[in-house]
């Protein structure tokens, strides 16, 4: 039987973290993720883990330390947020390159400047090009669940790249919210033994990780670690079904919400899901068909599947919650419209720079778009595309 | 005193010829010394910062290192192997790992690497006590960008970005105290040491750190025919003349307590060392008399520091 519990986003996060029993965690505390390792060395001062816990002096080398144990023929784990994530930036890159399946807990904050503590997208912005698996998560629930199956898919010997689990920073990472877990036995064999095929540590093959790879080489290993972001959208899928038939808790690239006969749809990432399940459950009471995709996989892109989810719209919003400071748009919007464009489906599709820096996003702002979407498919006039959602022009 | 001709004879070394270091260069015989010192039973992760010795030591697909090796990043040597060795403390502990079988951890990174960008990850791997060795090979610039000036630079030094110039000769700073500042970590073990005479004071204090319990440091000596301007054959000369000079003295701490190795009986004038270089030639023009004087003043009061140091 699953356990019934009430637990933050960062609570749920630290209880996967000690039913995965990673052999080494090396973090640094930031808001809001701080409170992840704080679980997690109270676990380790309490025997309840096998892990050594590295209180690394900086999340530059919280990333380094756990690229040194991954290599190593450990798992490693790490929790961080907005300027935390900016200081590993290096080492973010190195860890993909060197194909190490390192898995983080991502606690999104808004990256400085100005120094801002809560939440936005901004730092999982930053890295989306890092070559890294990026989940994002609606609540307390699913940060759990894409936690439990992170080790599954990064460490699956096609993919062998690191993933990082998205929460939204205090939404998500410290509201209390009913929660269902797996028991401990259940979690150990879904996620099995780490056994890497070459690892620092085996005496009877050293090997050598880091080379300098000069312009007859590093090409030809971009490519592989790009081939290795494409063969993980099927094992994606294939952890997703094995998980379903453990807990009957269904996933895939993204969560479509009464979208099937919709005619105006937002597409957003993390806890805004939430509030948008409740404003079109409104809005089909009062006959508007409305509907969401919730992407959950934003690397790798689920370009052709989200094209096509989307090809029977009359309009479409795209929210992100991070500003690309582009005079263009925000970062999903780019990936949404450029999956559609070259999947041929022409449906008029608008972006919203929403939430930044945690400014709060209600359900009338959520029902502000869907009038907005109504109107431009109404006058089939999309005006100026990038848009923003509750912000103060005059200061 | 150990046999080194016995040593070097009967221990193959484990850093292999083939690298593309320079000839002349003090960074491969520091590297092929401290790897001498380690048990042949004994398995060894190594991990390097950015610099002259990864770049020129494993070229992808082709590497020198027989033991097993990390690079990750300019300043993160020491915080990459902190996560090796924990993750072999954590696998041991669970029995994952052979019992009979011990590894060793040993960074490497020049004065780059370890006295300006890596210093942050250095000092916090130290300070938490991660059963490593850390290897300065110290050459006084940043080599492998070409001979910009560091905070091991000498005072009045040529470099690419402290040139000697008509209004300023030379970098106008003193030389961070590196060995110093990892003393004050309370390490178990710290050591300078340079390659002179057989090199048996570099190969012992190697032994000695790779094999005390805890985080261990050696700062090594490490001239460079490019940046300091010396004909390659003269590495070694210029190895014995910074020892002879005083200006590289050799002496560990030992778990705070202060040994200096060598004194030598006829402490020989700074000019010794500096004129066979080109970084200092223009301390040897007419005029700039002043510079020697106050160079050889900066290394007499070092060495009569360390020598109350020793007397604590």
């Amino acid at each position: 039987m699953s356990i019934r519990e009430r637990l933050s986003g960062n609570e749920a996060v630290a209880t996967a973290m000690k039913q995965i029993n990673p052999d080494v965690v090396a973090a640094f505390p930031i808001t809001p993720s701080t409170e992840i390792p704080q679980y997690f060395s109270t676990f380790v001062s309490n025997g309840s883990v096998d892990t050594e816990f590295v209180a690394v002096e900086s999340e530059h080398s919280a990333m380094s330390a756990c690229i040194g144990a991954e290599a190593a023929g450990a798992r490693a784990m790490t929790a961080t947020s907005a300027n935390g994530l900016s200081l590993m930036w290096e080492m973010i890159y190195i860890a993909s390159s060197l194909r190490l399946p390192i898995v983080m807990s991502l606690v999104n904050r808004a990256v400085s400047g100005p120094l801002n503590i809560n939440n936005d997208h901004s730092d999982a912005m930053g890295v989306r090009d890092a070559g890294w698996i990026m989940l994002f998560s609606e609540n307390n629930q699913e940060a759990y669940d894409n936690t439990i199956m992170a080790h599954r898919i990064a460490e699956n010997k096609d993919v062998l790249l690191p993933l990082m689990v998205c929460q939204d920073g205090f939404i998500t990472s410290h509201s209390i919210e009913n929660i269902e877990l797996i028991e401990d036995e259940k979690v150990k064999s879904f996620i099995g033994e780490y056994k890497p095929e070459h690892y620092l540590l085996n005496d009877k093959e050293p090997i050598a990780v880091g080379p300098l790879d000069v312009q007859a080489y590093l090409f030809e290993h971009k490519y592989q670690q790009a081939q290795a972001m494409v063969n993980a959208k099927k094992v994606i899928i294939d952890v997703a079904n094995e998980f379903e038939k453990m807990t009957g808790r269904k996933y895939s690239f993204f969560e479509e919400y009464r979208l099937d006969d919709a005619e105006f749809a937002i597409v957003c990432m993390n806890s805004t899901a939430g509030t948008a399940k409740f404003v079109v459950d409104k809005l089909r009471t009062q006959g508007v068909k409305a509907g969401l995709l919730k992407v959950r996989v934003f690397r790798p892109f689920p370009a052709e599947e989200i094209a096509k989810a989307l090809s029977s719209l009359k309009a479409v919003a795209v929210l992100d919650k991070s500003d690309s400071l582009n005079a263009a748009g925000g970062a999903l919007f780019e990936d949404v419209t450029s999956a559609m464009f070259t999947n041929n489906v022409h449906v008029n599709t608008v972006n919203y720079i929403y939430g930044i820096g945690g400014r709060d996003t209600t359900c009338y702002d959520l029902e502000s778009v869907f009038n907005d979407l109504q109107e431009i498919a109404k006058t089939n006039s999309l005006g100026n595309p990038y848009r923003y959602l509750g912000v103060r022009r005059n200061g | 005193m150990v046999n080194m001709k016995k040593v070097i004879a009967e221990t193959p070394s484990r850093f292999t010829a083939g690298h593309r270091m320079c000839a002349g260069c003090g960074a491969p015989v520091v590297a092929r010394m401290v790897l001498r010192a380690l048990k042949p039973e004994d398995h060894a992760v190594i991990s390097c910062a950015t610099g002259c010795m990864e770049v020129s030591t494993f070229i992808y697909p082709y590497t020198s290192w027989t033991d097993s090796f990390i690079h990750s990043a300019f300043e993160s040597a020491a915080a990459t192997l902190s996560g090796a060795e924990a993750a072999y403390n954590s696998l041991k502990k669970q029995g994952k790992l052979p019992n009979d079988k011990t590894t060793k951890f040993i960074s490497f990174g020049g004065d780059g690497g370890t006295y300006d960008i890596g210093l942050q990850s250095l000092s916090g791997a130290m300070e938490r006590r991660h059963n490593m060795l850390y290897v300065c090979y110290d050459n006084g610039a940043y080599m492998n960008t070409g001979t910009q000036r560091s905070s091991a630079t000498p005072k009045f030094a040529d470099t690419t970005t402290s040139p000697a110039g008509r209004v300023i000769p030379g970098k106008m700073q003193v030389r961070k105290d590196l060995t110093k500042i990892m003393v004050g970590h309370h390490l178990p073990y710290v050591a300078q040491t340079a390659a002179v005479n057989t090199c048996s004071d570099l190969y012992e204090k190697s032994q000695k750190a790779i094999y005390t319990d805890g985080p261990t440091f050696l700062n090594v000596l490490s001239p460079c025919p490019r940046g300091w301007g010396y004909p390659t054959d003269e590495l070694m000369n210029i190895n014995k003349l910074a020892v002879e000079t005083c200006y590289w003295p050799l002496y560990e701490v030992i778990d705070g307590k202060y040994i200096v190795n060598y004194k030598p009986k006829n402490k020989l004038p700074i000019e010794e060392f500096l004129r066979p270089q080109k970084r200092f030639q223009h301390m040897f023009k007419p005029g700039n008399e002043w510079m020697i004087k106050e160079f050889q003043d900066e290394v007499d009061k070092r060495w009569e520091e360390l020598l109350k140091l020793e007397n604590l």
